[in-house]
């Protein structure tokens, strides 16, 4: 029976009679590509428009309403050789395009204005040491101010709002001596340059705001670039289910399903949302869930999960609404409980502005008192009070966190670890514990051969093709071990027992032990696969298999000082020789989720910062409770949402790189933090003398602002 | 010095349509794809095979 694809659910109409659609699409590898997608997908005869995104892979494509079905697209795009996933693009991305957009016209409006202002300040700088006229003078004040006026109440409106934001819940950021320093700059230079004075700020004010854009577009972007690659993915992994419909069977996305669909799961796949079994027997895996290796049976009226695995048989779901579940719900009030009672930690910008602000602005105000009890006159000690607001210009204080946050998610990205968190990488560095989850964390998430050493390799590869043409999981394990591409012309699968094919005029069986009419000693924990080929036969072992370098990162992670643990929702005999292997002296199995909150809380009752590193739907309530926590891109969704970062691949490694960058970054923001108060310590003294004049105002910001982004791009450097 | 009464807005004037111009190019999406943008430049497209 060919199945219907069901995409109605991505395609967005726009409004002139055609429909759109987003697909995110793999496989793309050089430029080439973009002319080869386009041109394929523009061939279909009612397809309007095909524009492919190169930065963030993601392919535009309209079409005449009933002109084309969706599918086709697809259809299209895997004969040309790449996989289109279509996806609806999150709110939040949307949101996020807008405030970039609007970044960068504050950035270009503030840029266009500084280097105007500038010229006509550097003339006015030069022309005070030789002849200006104070005609010529004026002009060029009134000049700027015409200029940085309307310039700094459109490019400043972001550091406003926020101020005011600040201000009206009775609290200090960051942004409010910014805006007040800013406000009051302009405003001073525009009542000096009606009292033909020589000097004024416009030029402080607006590269202020420029320096200030800078930093906040980059961050900004960046940000976008990791939101986008974590969009795809989700992408990606958004598996389509089987629904009855009325006599036939249509693929749907998960993502429209709803309480009360019927659905089909077929041998192999992953269960797509949580139901109960109206029809079939199976065994299924539930790892994902609960952490626990062994297979569970399972048959009608009992309940799935989404994300368990499939084994054996077909299986007839009914999908239940959300909160039917008693797993799921236990999990999600434990969720509540620890997202709710988790301390927010206070991010060392934070702190930083605290101090800051009420130490600026006392400062100002000492310095008007001081010069007015010694006698000068108000215009003076206040021009100079305003000088010490200008020079103490919160600009490299502004700039040393964000700056090395840039750089360091940056380096993160490139390492292969997506921050879901803003204050991630701060919370990162402080942690001095790592608990680690066993099964898909520690060990691959998906099951590999375990005796690969001790096999014939011919007959391991006979069995590995033979292998592609069965979607047991099992078979699935062995033909990706074996990288195996051609499957034999005519092999049939036997549902529930195995597949079997001719090979050189011999049969060739591969499935289970009575199948293949092979004897073997069951073993414990591995799961076996037996294929026979005329007398010779083997008998293959499959089983949860390591990260390829557990054991270095492991090892490096210790000699770093970090204390490491693992807290398994699998039997304890099936964590002991993991935990041996890998050297780690603390372990406990058998944790339900509660257990493993339990654990967390205690220890960081005693002070332990613990780093999470958890990926089954058991993991999701500790993540939430840990000072900071990671996990595979192959955990579920839930567990994904929990975490403060998600990180890719097969290796261990990005963990360890986490932890090395988020170091070097945190060393980097202190060093940021000192290196702007020293500036001050110098800055504010000649200020309070009132010897500040509006070149010295510019050199010191442009100076501080260039240090301080010099030492951030340090923390982008290579990671062992 | 009275050719600056003219010469000052003049610069201004053209540094303002460059703004202008970044502005246009910014909204009608003209870097919503930089790296693409860079590799496009590069076929052949209007070349019939």
């Amino acid at each position: 029976m060919t199945e219907a694809l069901d995409l109605s659910l991505y395609t967005k109409p726009a409004g002139d009679g055609t429909l759109g659609m987003e697909l995110a699409v793999e496989g793309i590898a050089c430029g080439a590509c973009i002319g080869r997608i386009e041109s394929a997908v523009k061939s279909l005869p009612g397809v309007t428009e095909a524009r492919l995104n190169y930065t963030n892979r993601r392919l535009h494509v309209a079409w005449a309403d009933g002109a084309v079905q969706p599918s086709q697209i697809l259809k299209v795009l895997e004969a040309t050789g790449y996989h289109g996933h279509p996806f609806v693009p999150l709110r939040a991305e949307k949101e996020e395009a807008a405030e970039a957009r609007r970044l960068t016209r504050c950035l270009a409006v503030a840029g266009f204005a500084a280097m105007n202002v500038m010229l006509l300040s550097v003339s006015v700088w030069s022309g005070n040491v030789t002849d200006i006229t104070p005609e010529t003078r004026d002009f060029f004040h009134w000049a700027s101010a015409l200029i940085a006026l309307p310039a700094a109440a459109y490019a400043g409106q972001p550091f406003f709002a926020s101020a005011w934001r600040a201000l009206r819940s009775r609290a200090l950021n960051m942004d409010v001596p910014i805006s007040l320093g800013v406000i009051l700059a302009l405003g001073m230079s525009v009542v000096e340059t009606a009292n033909h004075a020589k000097h004024a700020y416009f030029d402080s004010a607006i590269m202020l705001l420029f320096f200030l854009l800078v930093g906040r577009a980059l961050d900004h972007a960046m940000r976008r670039k990791t939101r986008a690659v974590a969009g795809n993915l989700a992408a990606l992994k958004a598996d389509s289910a089987h629904r009855f419909a009325v006599g036939e069977l249509v693929s749907v996305p998960v993502a429209a399903l709803k309480g009360g669909d019927r659905i089909l799961v077929k041998p192999g796949e992953r269960v797509p949302a949580d139901g109960t079994i109206l029809g079939g027997n199976s065994e299924i895996d539930e790892s994902l869930i609960t952490g626990e290796t062994a297979r569970r049976k399972v048959a009608s009226g009992a309940a799935v999960y989404a994300g368990s695995v499939n084994y054996s048989g077909a299986l007839t779901l009914k999908v239940t609404a959300a909160g039917g579940a008693t797993l799921i719900d236990e999990i999600e009030k434990l969720l509540e409980k620890a997202a709710g009672a988790k301390s927010r930690a206070i991010r060392l910008a934070d702190r930083a502005s605290r101090i800051y602000a009420p130490v600026v602005h006392l400062t100002a105000a000492l310095t008007l008192a001081g010069w007015l009890v010694a006698g000068a006159s108000l215009h003076d000690a206040l021009v100079t009070a305003i000088a010490v607001l200008i020079i103490t210009c919160p600009c490299a204080l502004a700039l040393a966190i964000p700056a090395v946050q840039v750089v360091a998610s940056g380096a993160l990205f490139r390492a292969g670890v997506i921050l879901n968190a803003g204050d991630a990488i701060e919370r990162l560095a402080e942690a001095d514990t790592i608990v680690f989850d066993k099964t898909g964390t520690l060990t691959l998430p998906e099951p590999r051969v375990a005796n690969i050493a001790i096999l014939d390799p011919g007959l391991l590869q006979m069995a590995a093709r033979l292998a592609l043409s069965s979607r047991h999981p099992l078979a699935v394990a062995l033909s990706r071990e074996a990288e195996v591409r051609m499957a034999f012309d005519g092999a049939v699968e036997e549902p529930g027992q195995g597949v079997y094919a001719i090979i050189d005029g011999v049969e060739a069986r591969l499935g289970s032990p009575e199948f293949c009419d092979v004897v073997t000693e069951n073993t414990s924990s591995a799961s076996a696969i037996c294929f026979r080929h005329g007398k010779r036969f083997g008998v293959i072992t499959i089983s949860q298999k390591l990260r390829l370098d557990a054991v270095d990162v492991v090892k490096s992670l210790r000699e770093r000082g970090l204390d490491l643990r693992i807290l398994s929702g699998d039997h304890p005999e099936a964590v002991a020789p993991i935990a041996r292997a890998l050297g780690i002296e603390y372990w406990q199995g058998s944790m339900k989720p509660a257990d493993k909150i339990r654990c967390v809380e205690e220890w960081k009752a005693r002070g332990s910062r613990v780093l999470m590193v958890g990926d089954g739907l058991n993991d999701a309530p500790s993540l939430a409770a840990a000072h900071v926590s990671l996990s595979p891109i192959s955990a579920t969704d839930v567990t994904q949402a929990q975490a403060d970062a998600v990180f890719l691949g097969e290796r261990l490694k990005p963990v360890l790189d986490a932890m090395v960058i988020a170091r070097r970054a945190r060393v980097l923001m202190t060093q940021n933090l000192w290196l702007a108060a020293i500036y001050n310590a110098i800055a504010v003294p000649v200020a309070i003398a009132g010897a500040v004049t509006p070149l010295i105002a510019a050199l010191a910001m442009s100076g501080s602002s260039l240090l301080v982004t010099l030492n951030a791009l340090r923390a982008g450097g290579r990671t062992p | 010095m009275n050719v600056l009464i003219y010469l000052v807005p003049m610069a201004l004037g053209l540094g303002l349509l460059g703004l202008f111009a970044f502005l246009w190019a910014l909204r009608s999406g003209q870097y919503s794809d930089v790296d693409g943008a860079a590799l496009r430049v590069l076929s052949d497209d209007d070349i019939e095979h």
